[in-house]
C-alpha cells in the first residue's frame, strides 16, 4: 500500500485533486481510497488531502502518515507546514514552482533526485485562465508514478464529463492541465 | 480490475456521502424533506440535483430546519408515502421531539445519519454522540463501517422499516467516511428497484376510503399498551433485520448479520466495537494473529435493536474484551455500548462474564490510529493472563488529561 500528501490552500483543489485521481486509479485494477484532512476549508488556509492505493482492499480508516508520494500545489507552504513529515526513505516530492529541483531540495533537506518541479500555476493560467494547480499537479504525479496516461486521460475525461455535466466548459481546459504538466514535469539530472 | 460480487455489479469510487445519496437516487422515495448540515450535506444536495434533474420523480421539501424536516418527513409517511431524510449532529439533536413521534406513530421513514460530534465546543467532525443520544428513541439504527455498507444499508433499511413500521437510521462516521472516496460496488438500478419493492402501507391518510385517527391523545388508558407495542416491534425487528438480510446476499452477494464477527473463532481477546474503527481494528487484528495472538472483534451493524443473546453467546468464551465507545454518557457510569453488552452477558450466560473494559475514544473527530488498538489489546492480553486487573471505569485513548 502506498500513501499520497496533497498539500494546498484551501480553493486551490487539493481535496478535488485527490478524489480525481482515486478515480482515475480505480480502473486500473487497484484499491483506492481518497480524504481530505477532516476540517472545513477556509479559503487560503493550508489543507491537505490523501490518497492510499493498494493492490488488496482498504480496510484502514485512521490518518495517512508515511506518504511515499507528496504533491505540493502552493510553494509557499514549504515555508510554513512540515511537507516532507513521515515521508518514506527515498520518497518523491512534486512542487508547484519555477525553482529547480536542486534549489528546493536544498531547502527541504533531501535529495535533489527526490524532488520534481512543474509550473502548475504557469499551465493553469494558460489553460483554464484560472490559478487553480490541482489538474496539472495530477498530471505530474501520473507522470512521476510512471502511470498509463493515456487510459487515465479517457477515464478523467469520462468522470469530469459526469461531474461537470452542469459546466462542460471546464472539462477541455482541465483535460489540457493533467497532459502538459505531465510533459513538462521535470527532476534533477 | 476489481471483480464485483453481483454479476451485474459496476465497480466504482464513491464517498459515503455519494453512496447514500446513490442509494437514495435508486430507492427514489416520494418524498425526501431535509436542511443541510455539515457532514451529511452532500447526501441531500446530491439527491436534489437528482430532482432538479428530473433523474428522480421524487418530491423534495427544501424545509427552514431539522425539526421541520423531520415533521414534514412524518406528514408525508402518514399520507402513505416513502419517506427518506438525512441529517447529523445539532440536526438530529433538533429533530429530538419529532423522532419519538415518527417511531410512536409507527412510521417507517429512513433517515441517512452521518455520525458527528455534539456541541459544545462546537466541533464538526466524527463520533457517534448524536445517535447513541437518540438510542432509546424507537428508531432502528445501523451502523456502517465504510461506503459499502452505508450502500448496502440504505437499501436493507427501506425494507426492514417498513416490514417493522418502525422508522430507521443508516449511519457513517462523519469525514472518516462521510467524505472518503473508496471502492464501492453498485447494482443496477433496477435491480435495487425489485429488492427494495413498492411500498404498501397498512394505511395511509390519503386513503379516504379507510380513514383512522393518527396522533390521538391516550392518558392512562391506552398509552401504556402501545410504547409496549413500539417496544415489542423492536425486539421483533432483528428476525426482520436478518430476514432481510438473508435474501440481500441471495440477491447481491454481500452477508450481513446483526453484527460482524472478524477473526473469533477460538479468540481469546476481543474488542466490540462500531463504524470505520473496525477497519483499523481488522489491520491490527491481523498483525496480531501473525504473531500467535488470539485477537478477535465484533463490528456491530444493528445497535437497535440490540443483539444481546446472540453476544453473549459469542463473548461468553472470550477472556477479556474491551468495548470501545465513540461516545461518552457523561453519567457516572459507563459509556453506552458497554453497558448494553455487560447487561447482555449478565442477563444471559448466567453470571460467566469474560473480563471486561470500557474504552472512550475519537471524540470530536479525536485520531484513533492503529497503534491506539494495539495498547487496547496488550492490556487484554494482560488481563487474559492473570497479569493485570481490568480498570472498572471508563478509560480514555488519545486523550491529554
Amino acid at each position: 500500500m502506498i500513501e499520497i500528501r496533497w498539500h494546498g490552500r484551501g480553493g486551490q483543489g487539493a481535496k478535488t485533486a485527490a478524489l480525481l485521481f482515486a478515480e482515475s486509479v480505480l480502473p486500473t485494477g487497484k484499491h483506492v481510497q481518497a480524504f481530505p484532512e477532516y476540517g472545513p476549508e477556509r479559503m487560503g488556509a493550508p489543507v491537505q488531502s490523501f490518497n492510499r492505493i493498494s493492490d488488496k482492499p482498504i480496510t484502514l480508516h485512521s490518518a495517512a502518515t508515511s506518504p511515499t508520494y507528496v504533491v505540493i500545489l502552493d510553494p509557499s507552504l514549504m515555508n510554513c507546514v512540515n511537507v516532507t513529515a513521515g515521508l518514506v526513505k527515498g520518497g518523491k516530492i512534486i512542487v508547484n514552482s519555477t525553482f529547480s529541483p536542486k534549489e528546493i531540495a536544498a531547502r527541504l533537506g533531501i535529495n535533489p533526485k527526490q524532488v520534481y518541479v512543474v509550473d502548475a500555476s504557469h499551465i493553469a493560467l494558460n489553460t483554464i485562465k484560472l490559478n487553480k494547480p490541482n489538474t496539472p499537479m495530477l498530471g505530474a504525479l501520473i507522470k512521476v508514478m510512471d502511470l498509463d496516461i493515456k487510459s487515465i486521460l479517457k477515464d478523467t475525461k469520462e468522470k469530469l464529463t459526469e461531474k461537470f455535466r452542469h459546466k462542460p466548459q471546464v472539462i477541455e481546459g482541465n483535460m489540457a492541465c493533467i497532459k502538459r504538466a505531465y510533459d513538462e514535469v521535470v527532476t534533477h539530472n | 480490475m476489481i471483480k464485483p460480487i453481483y454479476s451485474k455489479g459496476k465497480i466504482v469510487a464513491k464517498t459515503g456521502n455519494e453512496a447514500m445519496a446513490e442509494a437514495m437516487r435508486q430507492i427514489e422515495p416520494d418524498v425526501v424533506a431535509a436542511y443541510p448540515i455539515t457532514p451529511a450535506t452532500e447526501i441531500v444536495q446530491i439527491f436534489s440535483q437528482f430532482v432538479s434533474d428530473g433523474i428522480v420523480k421524487s418530491e423534495y421539501v427544501a424545509v427552514e430546519s431539522e425539526h421541520s424536516a423531520m415533521s414534514a418527513a412524518i406528514g408525508a409517511s402518514a399520507a402513505g408515502a416513502r419517506a427518506m431524510t438525512g441529517t447529523a449532529a445539532q440536526g438530529l439533536a433538533l429533530m429530538w421531539e419529532m423522532l419519538y413521534i415518527a417511531s410512536g406513530l409507527r412510521l417507517p421513514i429512513v433517515m441517512a445519519e452521518v455520525n458527528r460530534a455534539l456541541s459544545a465546543p462546537i466541533n464538526i467532525h466524527g463520533d457517534q454522540s448524536d445517535t447513541m443520544g437518540a438510542r432509546d428513541s424507537g428508531w432502528i439504527q445501523i451502523y456502517s463501517e465504510n461506503s459499502q455498507e452505508a450502500y448496502d444499508n440504505m437499501i436493507q433499511a427501506v425494507r426492514i422499516a417498513e416490514k417493522c413500521m418502525l422508522p430507521a437510521m443508516v449511519t457513517t462516521d462523519g469525514f472518516i467516511i462521510s467524505h472518503c472516496m473508496e471502492v464501492v460496488e453498485t447494482y443496477p438500478d433496477k435491480d435495487v428497484k425489485k429488492f427494495v419493492g413498492q411500498y404498501k402501507p397498512q394505511r395511509a391518510l390519503l386513503n379516504t376510503k379507510k380513514p383512522y385517527t393518527l396522533g390521538s391523545i391516550e392518558l392512562q388508558d391506552y398509552y401504556f399498551e402501545h410504547r409496549w407495542q413500539l417496544a415489542e416491534a423492536m425486539n421483533k425487528a432483528q428476525d426482520v433485520v436478518l430476514d432481510v438480510a438473508k435474501d440481500f446476499a441471495k440477491t447481491f452477494g454481500r452477508k450481513y448479520g446483526m453484527y460482524e464477527k472478524y477473526k473469533m473463532d477460538g479468540a481469546e481477546i476481543a474488542i466490540v466495537v462500531i463504524g470505520s474503527t473496525a477497519g483499523t481494528a481488522k489491520v491490527v487484528i491481523d498483525e496480531l494473529r501473525k504473531k500467535g495472538i488470539k485477537a478477535g472483534m465484533i463490528k456491530i451493524r444493528v445497535f437497535r435493536p440490540f443483539p444481546a443473546a446472540m453476544i453473549a453467546k459469542d463473548l461468553a468464551k472470550v477472556k477479556a474484551v474491551a468495548i470501545m465507545d465513540r461516545a461518552d454518557s457523561c453519567a457516572g457510569t459507563f459509556a453506552p455500548l458497554y453497558t448494553d453488552v455487560a447487561a447482555a452477558l449478565f442477563a444471559h450466560n448466567e453470571g460467566k462474564m469474560p473480563k471486561m473494559e470500557n474504552y472512550v475514544y475519537g471524540l470530536g473527530g479525536r485520531e484513533i490510529a492503529p497503534e491506539h488498538i494495539t495498547a487496547v489489546y496488550d492490556k487484554l492480553a494482560k488481563i487474559a493472563k492473570g497479569k493485570a486487573k481490568p480498570s472498572n471505569k471508563v478509560e480514555y485513548i488519545n486523550l491529554r488529561k
